[in-house]
């Protein structure tokens, strides 16, 4: 019972990827991200975007406060949290976030005040889409180490 | 006058045989009291000496002629006949009354008499001769009994004696005597009652008299009323002419009344009417009333309410009219002022409504544009997504259809962004938030940016020329985002609406006094007016050059330096003679013109309306709102300029915005100048040549044609020597870059174009010549400077020019760059290659793989090297380090440049991996700074500075054996976020070994280091 369920679970989670991949959430970054994981360092995915999730709120955050008002926005200060956004989104293949912070960066560039608004709209809809996803896959991850007992399988071993 | 003098009768006899309502409705008209009863009412008030004048004759006349008048002495008569008639009735009925008496009484003592001589007699006859007196005896019963005292006849005659004796007789005669006695005393009386009444009749007034008395008295009363009443009563013949008049208030005399018409007596305004109403009511016969009003010189203005009715004679002739007037002047007065006040007050009304309706629309309206900015608003989130989604999509990778068709949706979402800000800011105009704010910006600058970017966009054969006047200061302050916007919008109009021939901006100061402009301008213009005018000189100039369009570069080369010298020397004096004392205005004029299909008159009133196009037709066949012009507009008043345009169909159009702006105070240093500068370079459009003079900017449609046939001088040779140089460089290498690098082959040319003249292009030529590494770096160096924005560009020199050219300059280095990389890889590192094939190739098996092999491998080499690692994202120090870690190397994380240069200072690395972005002290400088330490043995004095401490000590001695070491070049590896080219480049020219892209992957960090890393 207890094996069967933990391989609906995988199937699950196996299925979510798929789809994530497909949508081009996620890219082969985040494959990256888990071959990292071993038995040295189990919960090494987990860890890594629970800190991205931490990190890019607050750079959401100032981001938002940045663009509060039209008329002193630095600009040089969002492509400075842009290229921290990014630079973290990619490293764990968050494909899409990074497109739009691209997006986002050409418009600060071009000091396109309200490109920026729209792109920091996009944007925060895309990372709360990407967080209900992972926390999703993280949850059946959870799930399935449960189920799975007190066996514990790398997540591509 | 009736039924009350009846009752004067003071007889009671038959009142039945005369009922009380004898008269017509007439009598009613003159009720007055009985004189007997209130007399002394009338004795109170004196009435004045009669104001009426009558005709007598007339009043005769009218009494015995015309109906009314005799109806009514009529009936006083017959009334007076009445009342005596019944007086001697009475007194007949009495007289007969008595007479009868009389008679009885008579004829009873003539039958007591033969009773006597009978009874005498009977006793010798018994003969009865009392056969009449039986009827005598009844006549009692015949009289009237109303008066008692005339009864003693049925009295009974009481006798004591008995019947027939002799006492008997006796008795009766003496009681016979008796009564006789009364009845002649009786008839005494009655004759004396007569006698009485026969002198009373006598006593009675005559009837004239009584009438008289009357008439007096209703004319006392007429008089009472009438005393102070402004009413005027009057009688005129057939001919209106007065017969009488009462008029309270007489100015006229008698004489000069009667017997005079209307006009005869009065002169000015309503004599003439009244008379006319008169007669018609005469004719007309039957009365009427009107108001008239009367300016006389007698009796001044006044109102009168006239009455006038026809006097009819017995046989029903017109004979004259009976008029009354009453004066109503205060009356009228008052009425009209109440009209008036009526008026005025439905006027306010009316107003009011008015004001209730405007206010309603008003605050309807605001509402409207309330609810217009909301819905736009609400409209833009969305579609913002939309066309952010469209854009993200727009990176990946797609076929040429999708592109195409995604190329379609951007274009129609921007437009749609486009008009939904549009729509905003009228809402904003028109609720007055629209605010302007004023920086300091530099026109030319501005001018050159929109042509710039509308020449990036365009898609028509279509020259776009600017020109810039010297008179034109440097920088002024103004709205720049607002002025662009309107040139912006204005280019981009005359750009749809222009097929064939060119579209230009052409700037330059006013010098007269512009209508609206402040004193202070004036002030400010007087004294520049010398350096005007050689500026103008120099202007009209560089026009010619416009106007001979091919640019020949050796000429035009040597003068603009020439120009823009004396340029600058006179604007940096007199903005500073006149800035110590005022801040000066300037005002600027703008033209845009085109040769489009210009604007047919009748188009031209509603051209700056909202939503209007010239025609419909326009609209359809052009597109677009039609709000882009209504918003220049107000902006342009906004700004306190004005904004027209002249226009010939099928010719062309110009439009004109002049508008004031502040001169800066404070002379800038130029330092600030080329972030306008940078910002445009960043904008350069490749598929466009531009020819840049002092103040005039070409965009010419690129075309081979025209670049042959133009370029005469040597100059031009070298450029295609050079070119061709690339060319052969380029085929040599062998590359698949052959598209990519035409393209920007044309850059180069344009920039060689340009700069030939100057020493620097001609070196960068035979750098080009040289081996590809040396000129990488060279331009590299170039590169950088110009993205740094410092020095170089802002000798005064070539200003502008010398901006322009260096930045085509860096885009040729750029192109030799990835060749020059290219070949690097293709020579030296298959490693790259793989790094790249290892990207192209992304499947979950293959790393896998790939990991256990590293693994065995990294176990078997595990010499464990030291690595630094300069990152400041968490998120990537994680998973470096989880890479590291996985390769079995030792590693140290520092979060920036400087930080990463104490930690080389203190101990040694096999390896640094170098973020380039970061804080405080990015990769690149961190790089520069190390090479330069391990070129020349000491660090730069912005690090040694800042750590005195760590460098008191120099390196040999603090580490003896490793300061040869530290000598050594130690690798670094920059990890740069994106692997464009330009990053790339900068990577290497800063001294960095390689790069890895990130994301950095396991296959990518591992090869990477493999080649550095001693295995």
């Amino acid at each position: 019972m207890l094996g069967l369920g933990a391989a609906r679970l995988e199937a699950d989670m196996n299925r979510l990827m798929a789809l994530l991949f497909h949508q081009g959430v996620l890219d082969e970054q985040f494959m990256q991200l888990q071959q990292l994981q071993d038995e040295s360092s189990p919960n090494f995915v987990s860890e890594v975007i629970s800190i991205y999730f931490r990190e890019s709120e607050k750079l959401l955050k100032n981001l938002r406060s940045l663009l509060a008002d039209r008329e002193c926005t630095d600009y040089t200060k969002i492509g400075i949290h842009l290229n921290q956004l990014m630079g973290s989104s990619s490293s764990i293949g968050a494909k899409r976030v990074r497109t739009v912070c691209l997006a986002f960066r050409a418009a600060s560039e071009h000091s396109n005040w309200s490109g920026c608004l729209r792109s920091l709209e996009v944007l925060e809809h895309e990372y709360c889409y990407l967080k209900t996803k992972l926390h999703e896959l993280f949850q059946m991850e959870q799930h399935r180490v449960m189920a799975a007992g007190a066996r514990y399988h790398p997540a591509l071993s | 006058m009736g039924g009350e003098f009846i009752e004067e009768a003071d007889m009671d006899v038959l009142p039945s045989m005369w009922p009380d309502d004898i008269g017509n409705e007439a009598r009613k008209q003159f009720n007055m009291e009985r004189p007997g009863v209130n007399r002394d009412m009338l004795e109170d008030v004196t009435i004045k000496d009669d104001p009426s004048v009558v005709d007598f004759k007339r009043l005769l006349e009218l009494t015995s002629y015309s109906e009314k008048g005799s109806s009514q002495l009529a009936y006083l008569v017959k009334h007076w006949e009445y009342k005596h008639n019944n007086a001697v009735r009475l007194l007949n009925e009495e007289i007969n009354i008595l007479s009868k008496q009389r008679q009885e009484v008579e004829l009873k003592k003539l039958e007591i008499l033969e009773e006597h001589r009978f009874e005498e007699d009977s006793y010798a006859g018994s003969k009865r001769s009392v056969s009449i007196l039986e009827d005598a005896c009844d006549i009692w019963g015949r009289v009237p009994r109303r008066r008692n005292d005339i009864l003693a006849y049925s009295r009974k005659l009481a006798i004591d004696a008995d019947y027939d004796t002799v006492m008997y007789w006796k008795q009766r005669a003496m009681q016979l005597d008796k009564m006789l006695e009364e009845s002649i005393e009786r008839e005494h009386i009655l004759t004396q009652k007569l006698e009485e009444n026969i002198k009373d009749l006598e006593t009675q007034p005559s009837p004239v008299e009584e009438l008289s008395q009357i008439l007096k008295r209703a004319d006392n009363f007429l008089h009472f009323i009438l005393q102070t009443a402004p009413i005027v009563i009057g009688h005129q013949d057939k001919e209106l002419r007065y017969r009488f008049i009462y008029n309270h208030f007489p100015r006229l005399e008698e004489e000069d009344i009667i017997g005079k018409t209307d006009e005869e007596i009065f002169c000015g305004a309503g004599v003439k009417e009244i008379q006319d109403f008169k007669r018609e009511v005469l004719e007309r016969g039957s009365p009427a009333k009107r108001e008239f009003t009367f300016d006389t010189p007698l009796f001044g203005s006044k109102t009168f309410m006239i009455y006038v009715e026809p006097v009819f004679s017995k046989a029903g002739d017109r004979i004259g009219v009976n008029y009354m007037g009453m004066d109503v002047t205060d009356q009228v007065a008052k009425r009209e002022k109440m009209a008036k006040l009526r008026e005025e007050i439905a006027v306010q009304k009316a107003k009011e409504t008015e004001l209730n309706r405007t206010i309603h629309i008003t605050e309807e309206t605001m509402r409207a544009k309330q609810m217009l900015a909301t819905m736009s608003h609400e409209i833009r989130s969305p579609l913002t997504g939309v066309v952010s989604m469209a854009e993200i999509l727009a990176t990946t990778k797609l076929d040429r259809e999708q592109s195409q068709l995604l190329d379609v949706m951007l274009s129609s979402g921007d437009m749609v962004l486009q008009l939904i800000n549009d729509i905003l800011d009228l809402a904003k105009f028109e609720s007055g938030a629209m605010k302007l704010e004023a920086t300091k910006f530099r026109p030319r600058e501005v001018v050159r940016h929109v042509l710039q970017t509308a020449a990036a966009s365009l898609k028509k054969e279509l020259t776009l020329e600017g020109h810039v006047a010297d008179d034109v200061p440097v920088e002024v302050i103004g709205d720049v985002l607002r002025i662009r916007q309107i040139l912006t919008n204005l280019i981009s109009n005359a750009i749809k609406f222009t097929h064939e021939g060119k579209i230009g901006i052409n700037l330059h100061a006013v010098s007269e006094q512009h209508p609206g402009c402040q004193e202070q301008h004036h002030q400010g213009l007087t004294p520049v007016l010398p350096s005007t005018r050689l500026a103008k000189k120099n202007s009209s100039e560089t026009q010619s050059y416009i106007d001979r369009e091919t640019s020949h570069c050796s000429t035009c080369q040597e003068r603009p330096d020439q120009n823009s010298n004396g340029k600058h020397h006179l604007t940096n004096e007199d903005t500073e003679k006149h800035n110590q004392k005022y801040e000066k205005i300037v005002w600027l004029r703008c033209d845009v013109y085109d040769t489009g299909i210009g604007i047919p008159d009748k188009a031209l009133p509603s051209l700056f309306k909202k939503y209007m196009q010239a025609s419909a037709d326009h609209a359809r066949k052009y597109g677009g709102t039609g709000l882009g012009l209504a918003i220049c507009k107000q902006l342009v008043e906004l700004m306190g300029g004005n904004l027209t345009v002249t226009s010939k169909e099928h010719c062309g159009s110009t439009f004109t915005f002049v508008l004031p702006y502040k001169v800066p105070l404070k002379r800038e240093c130029p330092d600030d100048r080329d972030e306008d500068a940078a910002i445009s370079d960043s904008d350069v459009t490749t598929d466009y040549s531009i020819d840049e003079k002092n103040g005039s900017f070409i965009f010419k449609p690129r075309t081979w044609g025209t670049l042959f046939s133009s370029d005469e001088s040597t100059v031009c040779k070298t450029k295609l020597s050079g070119s061709s140089m690339l060319d052969t460089l380029d085929s040599s290498n062998g590359l698949s870059e052959s598209v990519s690098f035409s393209s920007s082959d044309c850059t180069s040319r344009t920039s060689v174009d340009g700069v030939s003249p100057i020493s620097d292009a001609t070196k960068t030529l035979t750098e080009l010549k040289g081996p590809v590494q040396q000129s990488l770096g060279h331009n590299g160096n170039d590169f950088r400077r110009i993205n740094r924005r410092d020095e170089g560009c802002q000798d005064s020199r070539n200003g502008f020019v010398m901006h322009k050219f260096n930045s085509s300059i860096m885009d040729s280095s750029r192109t030799h760059w990835i060749s020059g990389l290219q070949q690097g890889k293709m020579a030296s590192s298959k490693g790259v290659n793989m790094a790249e094939s290892g990207k192209c190739v992304p499947t979950c098996q293959s790393p896998r793989h790939e990991k256990e092999d590293n693994k065995s491998k990294c176990t078997s080499d595990r010499s464990s090297f030291k690595i630094l690692l300069a990152e400041d994202n968490k998120i990537n120090i994680m998973v470096a380090q989880s890479m590291m870690k996985q390769l079995g190397h030792r590693i140290d994380v520092v979060n920036n440049g400087l930080e990463a240069i104490r930690a080389i200072q203190h101990s040694r690395y096999d390896l640094i991996l170098m973020d380039i972005c970061m804080p405080v002290m990015d990769g690149m400088q961190a790089t520069r700074l190390i090479r330069s330490f391990e070129e020349h043995g000491y660090w730069d004095a912005s690090v040694s500075n800042g750590d005195d401490h760590a460098m008191a000590c120099p390196d040999s001695l603090s580490h003896g054996p490793d300061a040869g070491r530290c000598r050594k070049r130690i690798p670094i590896i920059a990890m740069t976020a994106n692997a464009l080219a330009e990053s790339a480049a900068d990577c290497l020219a800063n001294g960095m070994d390689s790069f890895v892209s990130k994301p950095v992957t396991f296959q990518n960090l591992k090869q990477c280091l493999q080649q550095y890393l001693p295995c």
